[in-house]
């Protein structure tokens, strides 16, 4: 039998899924069953890279930085996955995170051009 | 040239919850909690710096970084700085005495790449925390966590690191300890110093203005940071990367998130600058071994995950 405290978390876009506890945060949970549904930031609701859209489902979710998440998105199911915890099975959306390209980033690219 | 610029003196950090905030700052890092005043803000401090904080947490609702402040060897200075400032074209803001507590007259400044700087004169010193000045034992008993002596440097992102590096070079007597160039001699990455270190502050080109990537704090040892990365596991803190050694400075060094998504740097060690120094060049072409020296590959969230 299934823990009751134990949510299903559904990932469409990455047709992934995996198991949270209540008590955990999605990313805490996808991270302990080593799967790579959303991709991981700071974990502290600062960065915004595991931004995800909710579909399905009840949560609650701790503070999370106002430069990712608006209210208005938050209205509308958006939320950072290292804020959200799992009241029900949850359906989500992950890759919701613009990264603007940095220098760095961008280096890189010239690099394993070179490289190739 | 030196223009009367004496050090990094305090940081102000924005937080999501200021209690998980000094868990992080204070139990873990090791920081001094100075006090409270009354928007709320907590000082604190490492224990052998002198002046008496050196840290400022404020609660708000996007983390991130509000202003490094540094300090300048007298007033005179600060009249003489406070007037070049504005000559450059800088927003220039005069922040009265005692708006931070402790902390004299303070000139807010901004730059190119979207951050706002201060310089002070005058900051009231306490002394080392738990060691007197005359005959000093090594150390205090009762330092926590990580026991993080002081705060040593930030490391901010923005556009426009040229222009920041001319303000800094021009008008604030910084120096270019060291770079990174890519291919086209296109400066990707500034480390600037105001006296021997390898970085009192750090650039790195970045389209979105005014982001934060660490604020650093500096351990004696390199056994140090390893037990640093311990404390990181038995309190099962985001840990970013590390125990490992940087190319550019030569730091030893780990790195590690607040509970709000700010990143940390503890660190030991690395290159010294005297102002006949020409910078120190690392070539894009060697940017993964530039940042982690052992690893030598980039690492995605290192050069992207920001406050």
């Amino acid at each position: 039998m299934p823990d009751q405290s134990s949510h299903q978390i559904r990932v469409i876009n990455r047709n992934q899924s995996f198991e949270c506890a209540e008590d955990q945060v999605l990313l805490v949970g996808m991270e302990r069953h080593s799967a790579a549904a959303i991709s991981v930031g700071c974990r502290g609701g600062g960065c915004g890279v595991c931004k995800i859209r909710i579909l399905a489902g009840e949560y609650e979710t701790k503070r999370m930085s106002k430069a990712h998440i608006s209210e208005a998105e938050q209205q509308r199911g958006y939320a950072l996955a290292c804020r959200v915890f799992p009241r029900t099975d949850l359906e989500i959306e992950s890759d919701h995170y613009r990264a603007p390209e940095s220098s760095y980033q961008q280096a890189a690219v010239t690099l394993s051009a070179v490289k190739q | 040239m030196r223009k009367g610029v004496m050090r990094p003196g305090h940081i102000q950090i924005r937080v999501l919850d200021v209690e998980e905030a000094l868990k992080h700052y204070r139990d873990l890092i090791g920081l001094i909690e100075v006090e409270r005043d009354s928007q709320g803000r907590v000082y604190l401090k490492g224990w052998t710096e002198v002046d008496k904080f050196s840290v400022v947490l404020r609660e708000a609702d996007e983390p991130g970084m509000d202003f490094v402040g540094y300090k300048v060897l007298d007033n005179q200075v600060l009249e003489r700085l406070h007037a070049e400032l504005i000559g450059y074209g800088c927003n220039v803001e005069e922040i009265p005495a005692g708006e931070l507590n402790g902390c004299g007259r303070r000139i807010r400044f901004d730059s190119p790449t979207g951050h706002m700087f201060e310089i002070y004169a005058e900051k009231e010193q306490t002394g080392k925390w738990g060691v007197g000045n005359v005959n000093p034992e090594a150390w205090p008993r009762g330092l926590k966590g990580m026991k993080a002596t002081r705060f040593d440097h930030c490391l901010l992102y923005g556009p426009n690191i040229k222009g920041t590096l001319d303000l800094f070079r021009d008008v604030l007597g910084f120096e270019l300890a060291e770079q990174v160039l890519d291919p086209e001699g296109t400066r990707i990455a500034q480390f600037l110093t105001v006296g021997m270190k390898a970085h009192d502050v750090a650039f790195i080109e970045h389209p979105e203005p005014g982001k934060f990537h660490h604020a650093s704090f500096i351990l004696d040892t390199w056994e140090d940071v390893l037990r640093a990365a311990d404390l990181i596991s038995m309190e099962d803190v985001s840990l970013d990367i590390g125990p490992t050694r940087h190319g550019l400075t030569h730091g030893k060094t780990i790195y590690f998130f607040d509970p709000s998504g700010n990143r940390s740097e503890v660190f030991c060690d690395g290159d010294y600058h005297y102002p006949d120094h020409e910078p120190v060049t690392w070539q894009a072409e060697q940017l993964g071994k530039a940042i982690f020296y052992h690893d030598r590959v980039l690492n995605d969230r290192f050069l992207t995950v920001l406050t």
